[in-house]
């Protein structure tokens, strides 16, 4: 089939879909809005399997589909098409989108079966898809940017689906006004790429990029690119720009698995790698990436150590995990990054999934401590679970191990890394193991805390179906990417898929040292003992003995309590940004607005008000008072003609 | 221009009657019923004072038209004339059924005519 047609399957199916849903969302049943949206996801899924077919059979070298519909805007110099890419990064990311929305989309017909507002919901699912393919696909800044506004908006929609309920409302729209901020930054990036390279479009960019790094922090490109990636920060939730995502947890749990897990919040880390080129001629934009990526990895880890409900731990585990996608292009390692991202996916929207069936299985109960000894409740939602802890932790062989183990490894070895970064990531893993460990554990293991009017049941197999295919990817996603020090002892001698697939495109790490391998077995060993060994102590804690935890948060006294409350990060928004803010605001208001522009016009009304009092007398609708003055004009006017 | 031709006053006012004395006599009129539409508030004076305005003019076109030699101002009056009994008419008419709904002809009931 032609790659034109196939592309606008691919793009236009969930739009169509959207459409049907959307128009008639108050007439569709569960069932048929389910049936409808799902389809059109699977077909986008089928056509982006049909494109990958085609990309595979090209040479490795020229594997491109570039599809044009229309120009777009054509201004003087500034011309934009609407034109579409898939290449080895978007072609991953089409298949990542679409393939895990078609399974989140079937797991929703299960979890939104009760739902008022269900057509409502499929329709917005879709129209992100369509949005997210349009920021996966666009070849040139402006079309991603498109993607970029829409998924934010239907982000906004989902997280506010329950918008009666005050809290979730503003939810979304805490969500939306962060991203907008971000959003802004990545407006300004674009304006400055395009006064540097006069062009918006990627192949374009890539190809006009200096021969040599930019060293000046005031460089167009360093300062085009830090834009860029303040516009990443807000859409992938890092520092200082997170705080939408814990709290985006407020709508259905499906929409937290594709939208802020798997999907819109690793937009900003696609964005950075499809631009690498131009990233890795900006060092200094590259460091600022990678020290923002590893705190965030280390700080949001340490919040999901406290956290009591299972959608917040998850979330903070997001942004951690985001955190440690950014470490990776920050030093170079893009394709480590978009290795994280695909298996993050994977594990992560497994897990939310997972916690949907929990959640759902507890009628809407979120709170961990009132959990406890689901696993024989629900055997298949533990056991998928289960893959998912063992993949986000670490443990070889599972998908987190290796690109997780890749991320760590190139942040200590490639020459734009550091020891410190190194050493931050792995503190991350170890507070990742910990926190996911304490999920497990208060979940599905120890002793049943379940109130006794709850009786938790296993979901149906439209949510199961979709956990068990995520599992299987949790356990087999990192096997593509296999290190060469592990391939090199393995029977068969794997390749590293990964890396060869991608390296046409992403360009290399410059001056990369030659790697020791008894160097990266060391640091491997040293991630994996630690992560095991605080998943043992987490075990410990909280299924041999439930109480150490309480005397050990007791003993961290307040620090522990600066933790669970999330570092006050909130209330100093509120403290320091936010109220200065509104009562500038205010203040403008009452001293420009009321007292100056208000107080000038009232001025001006009341002169003309006075001078109407004075002359209305005149007209009182007396017609022959009207008369008179007729005669008095002829009169006057006649004395003034004779008299000249 | 012909405005312009009126002769000086003559110096024996009292007994050569003249143009003059034609134009005082209308302009006295006309201010009489000028008043009275101004002042007056019963309907029917108001009419009877319009004629009078009317009137004052016509004798002003006689007048001029006698002085000149010209037939033009008499055939206005006959115009003016024609006007003056279809507005009495007309307004006699308003007055008549004003006072059949009020018993008065008071000008203020003719408010009630808006629309």
């Amino acid at each position: 089939m032609n790659h034109q047609l196939l592309m606008s399957i691919l793009i236009l199916s969930p739009f169509v879909g959207f459409l049907i849903n959307g128009f008639r969302y108050k007439k569709h049943s569960a069932n048929l809005a389910g049936t409808i949206a799902t389809a059109a996801a699977a077909i986008s899924f089928l056509s982006a399997i049909l494109l990958f077919i085609d990309l595979l059979g090209m040479p490795a070298e020229s594997r491109k589909i570039s599809v044009s519909f229309f120009d777009w805007i054509t201004v003087a110099d500034f011309k934009v098409k609407a034109g579409f890419l898939v290449d080895q990064i978007s072609a991953v990311m089409i298949l990542i989108v679409t393939g895990v929305g078609s399974l989140i989309h079937l797991f929703s017909v299960g979890y939104m079966h009760h739902d008022k507002g269900v057509a409502k919901y499929f329709a917005y699912l879709n129209l992100f898809l369509f949005n997210m393919l349009l920021l996966v696909l666009g070849d040139n800044l402006l079309v991603m940017f498109v993607g970029w506004e829409g998924v934010g908006l239907c982000s906004y929609l989902l997280i506010g689906f329950w918008f009666t309920d005050k809290e979730k409302a503003a939810a979304g729209m805490k969500a939306f006004i962060t991203n907008r901020i971000g959003d802004a930054a990545f407006l300004l990036g674009m304006f400055v790429l395009f006064l540097t390279f006069g062009t918006l479009t990627f192949s374009e960019i890539n190809a006009l990029i200096p021969q040599s790094p930019e060293t000046s922090w005031l460089g167009a490109i360093t300062i085009g690119t830090l834009f860029l990636f303040i516009g990443a920060t807000g859409k992938s939730a890092q520092i200082p720009l997170y705080v939408w995502l814990p709290d985006a947890m407020a709508g259905p749990t499906p929409v937290s698995a594709l939208i802020h897990a798997a999907t819109m919040v690793t937009a900003g880390v696609y964005m950075i790698i499809r631009l690498n080129p131009l990233f890795l001629m900006a060092p200094n934009t590259l460091m600022v990436i990678a020290i923002i990526g590893a705190l965030t990895a280390v700080m949001a880890a340490s919040i999901g150590l406290t956290q009591w409900d299972i959608k917040k731990v998850l979330a903070y585990s997001t942004v951690s995990q985001l955190g440690y996608m950014f470490l990776a292009c920050g030093v170079g390692a893009f394709g480590a990054a978009l290795f994280h991202l695909m298996t993050h996916a994977f594990f992560k929207a497994l897990m939310f999934l997972g916690s949907g069936s929990v959640i759902h299985a507890m009628h809407e109960e979120q709170d961990i401590r009132k959990m406890g000894g689901l696993k024989k409740y629900l055997p298949i939602t533990h056991f998928t679970f289960f893959l998912g802890w063992v993949a986000i932790i670490g443990m070889p062989p599972f998908a987190g191990f290796f690109s997780k183990d890749e991320i760590l490894w190139m942040s200590f070895h490639s020459p734009l890394g550091h020891v410190g970064l190194w050493a931050l990531g792995a503190i991350g893993a170890t507070m990742t193991a910990f926190y996911m460990t304490r999920l497990m554990a208060l979940t599905f293991w120890g002793k049943s805390r379940v109130p006794k009017d709850v009786h938790p049941h296993e979901s149906p197999a439209v949510m199961t179906i979709p956990l068990i295919v995520l599992g299987i990817l949790s356990v087999i996603g990192g096997w593509i990417g296999i290190p060469h020090v592990i391939g090199s002892i393995l029977p068969g001698h794997p390749e590293n898929i990964w890396e060869h697939w991608l390296s046409p495109v992403i360009k290399a790490v410059p001056n990369l040292g030659h790697a020791e391998a008894s160097q990266e077995w060391l640091l491997m060993g040293v991630s994996v003992t630690l992560a095991a060994a605080s998943a043992a102590l987490a075990y410990h804690f909280y299924v041999q003995d439930p109480e150490k935890p309480k005397r050990f948060a007791a003993a961290m006294g307040k620090f522990y309590e600066v933790v669970y409350n999330k570092y006050f990060v909130d209330e100093g928004y509120f403290a320091w940004i936010i109220n200065p803010l509104v009562r500038t605001s205010k203040n403008i208001w009452f001293y420009v607005d009321v007292n100056f522009i208000d107080k000038a016009t009232y001025v001006l009304s009341d002169i003309v008000r006075g001078g109407g009092q004075f002359v209305r007398v005149l007209q009182n609708g007396n017609i022959q008072q009207y008369a008179l003055y007729i005669a008095i004009g002829i009169v006057t006017t006649l004395a003034f003609v004779l008299m000249r | 221009m012909r405005a312009r031709k009126v002769a000086h006053m003559p110096s024996n006012f009292i007994l050569e009657v003249g143009l003059p004395h034609y134009l005082v006599l209308s302009s006295l009129l006309f201010v009489t019923g000028m008043a009275g539409v101004l002042l007056r508030r019963n309907a029917i004076v108001m009419m009877m004072s319009i004629e009078l305005m009317l009137n004052a003019v016509n004798l002003s076109f006689v007048a001029f038209s006698r002085y000149l030699g010209l037939l033009e101002g008499q055939v206005m009056v006959f115009f003016v004339m024609t006007i003056a009994a279809a507005e009495a008419a007309v307004g006699l008419a308003l007055v008549v059924a004003i006072f059949k709904r009020f018993k008065e002809v008071n000008i203020r009931f003719f408010e009630h005519l808006k629309g």
